[in-house]
């Protein structure tokens, strides 16, 4: 048995791994000292206190605050459109139309925001939140599809027709039937897509100019001298995104049956 | 599946108010500045103006500079050795999860799994920059025995473990579903016939989940290739990069045509790369077993 002793403890070793930046980041967040490190410097919320006197990170939590939540709902319903049309209709041409709805976040998050940077410079959107909307939509939506068309694969197919049969118009039906059926996935879509949303900082960087999402001043904050300040921003960001898609996974619909 | 199985050709508003959104979203502000960026190329600046234009000079200067090909040269092996670090790395991981695992502990395992991919990556490595410091945690700890200290920033290594940081949750969830998928009734067969844990795994596991596999190393590559967090903030920025260079000719250069030549060559290196996982993984094209 001591095989699987050795896998045990290498599995242990890789969670570590994966969760020791984060475990750091909040407990030395609360750390007295100015520079994060051992020997404990005592506890202290007072890195807390900076941050929310510091108008710049304020102004960049609303901001991103804003953007994902305009993003969520813009985001959920593309998807939600794409996957009942996947769902629902066959027509010539589907696999392009579901590779260009799909594919955006396979493209380097960099990359994109060249193009998008480009792109928004040439209709004068560059420095606008709607950029940072526009394009942060473009990567939010591929994922609230994937969840929605899951949950749409466990409708029978029959159902809708059964209810056209009875008279229901093709949009009563959809309200009645199909979006009520959907909502656990279109739930979990909007949480997903806001934490996705929240947290990115590329397209946003490129996009933003002088209208700095959190993340961007993040970025602006690690080109500059380590602060606990930052272990304080970094851990309410976690705590955020991590909020979001423990709602999301809580209300994921198991496709276990 | 149609609603409507009659030939006729008539304007289906309900079919388009679905349809037309991802289709108008997408094409506007996914397809079109794609586009862009491979216009973008052929572009000059002039007088610190972007000017539409036809000329190969961005592709000539950058193509003919030393810097650009150690770059990509650089930023090629980085990921390709973190393809097969964090495949390596993730395996028993995975193994373990997919067959000795208890269910409840590969529940909390795929959550703790899916979280760090939605979850702040730039607050991590801000958090391994600190740990990796001079005066971080681990040289902390390396000092207690008298070792240390270590400079694990600014260098290979460091942007190695911002990679892993990256890509390694990714990998290990990709092999696990791929390994749970494999038919154990193949596994209990190798076992009848005599063979060990470790024949079995090399000789029956690791081809049946080939395909997983491949497509794990495949996602570390492409996450690898295009991050420019890791090689900037923990790899110290030398030699610079593929992305490092993108993001100095677009925010302080101010050239952004061969900042679009870099991403174009990057997207089409991609595409080349996955194609060939593809290639590996399924075999010919149309040769199905």
């Amino acid at each position: 048995m001591t095989a699987a002793r050795w896998q045990a403890a290498w599995t242990v070793l890789v969670f570590l791994f994966i969760l020791t930046p984060i475990a750091s980041l909040v407990v030395f967040s609360f750390n007295a000292d100015r520079f994060p490190s051992l020997p404990w410097g005592g506890f202290s919320l007072k890195w807390y206190v900076a941050i929310f006197q510091d108008d710049s990170v304020r102004a960049g939590f609303w901001r991103s605050l804003r953007v994902s939540a305009i993003v969520s709902v813009l985001a959920t319903f593309i998807g939600f459109a794409t996957a009942y049309t996947d769902y629902r209709y066959n027509f010539r041409g589907k696999l392009p139309y579901l590779a260009i709805a799909a594919l955006p976040p396979t493209v380097p998050v960099l990359i994109l925001g060249l193009g998008m940077l480009s792109f928004f410079s040439m209709v004068n959107l560059v420095g606008t939140l709607s950029a940072v909307i526009a394009g942060h939509v473009v990567i939010c939506a591929p994922f609230a599809m994937a969840l929605i068309r899951m949950r749409l694969a466990d409708m029978s197919p029959d159902i809708e027709p059964a209810a056209w049969n009875l008279g229901a118009s093709r949009w009563a039906t959809m309200w009645s039937i199909t979006i009520p059926w959907c909502m656990p996935a279109i739930l979990a879509g909007l949480a997903i897509t806001a934490a996705v949303s929240f947290d990115e900082f590329m397209v946003a960087w490129f996009v933003s100019g002088l209208e700095e999402t959190l993340p961007v001043r993040i970025l602006a904050l690690l080109q500059g001298q380590v602060s606990p300040r930052i272990n304080a921003i970094g851990s309410l960001v976690f705590f955020i995104s991590i909020t979001l898609v423990a709602i999301a996974q809580v209300i994921t619909p198991r496709q276990a049956r | 599946m149609a609603p409507s199985s009659k030939p006729r050709r008539r304007f289906d508003g309900f079919a388009t108010f679905w349809g037309a959104p991802a289709l108008i979203w997408q094409t506007a502000f996914f397809l079109v500045p794609l586009g862009l960026l491979v216009a973008m190329t052929f572009w000059a600046v002039k007088s610190y103006r972007l000017t539409p234009d036809f000329t190969a000079r961005n592709w000539e200067r950058m193509f003919t500079r030393d810097y650009f090909w150690t770059g990509y040269l650089y930023t090629f092996e980085l990921a390709a050795l973190v393809a097969v670090l964090a495949s390596v790395i993730a395996f028993p991981a995975a193994h373990y999860l997919a067959f000795r695992a208890s269910p409840r502990a590969r529940r909390i395992a795929i959550f703790l799994l899916v979280t760090p991919f939605f979850t702040s990556y730039l607050v991590r490595i801000y958090s391994w920059k600190i740990i990796l410091s001079t005066e971080g945690v681990l040289n902390v700890m390396f000092g207690w025995l008298g070792l240390g200290p270590f400079e694990m920033l600014n260098n290979a290594f460091g942007a190695t473990i911002g990679y892993l940081t990256l890509c390694l949750p990714l990998t290990v969830m990709i092999q696990y579903f791929a390994l749970s998928n494999i038919d154990r009734s193949l596994i209990g067969a190798a076992h009848n016939l005599g063979c060990g844990p470790l024949r079995t795994t090399v000789s029956v596991t690791i081809p049946a989940a080939k395909i997983g596999l491949i497509l794990a190393a495949t996602f570390a590559f492409i996450l690898t290739f295009g991050d420019y967090v890791s090689p900037a903030y923990l790899g110290g920025g030398t030699p610079p990069t593929l992305s490092i260079l993108i993001v100095d000719q677009t925010k302080s250069g101010n050239h952004w045509p061969r900042a679009s030549v870099v991403a174009v060559t990057m997207v089409f290196t991609l595409i080349t790369v996955l194609f060939a996982a593809l290639f590996a993984a399924y075999g010919r094209p149309g040769a199905k077993k």
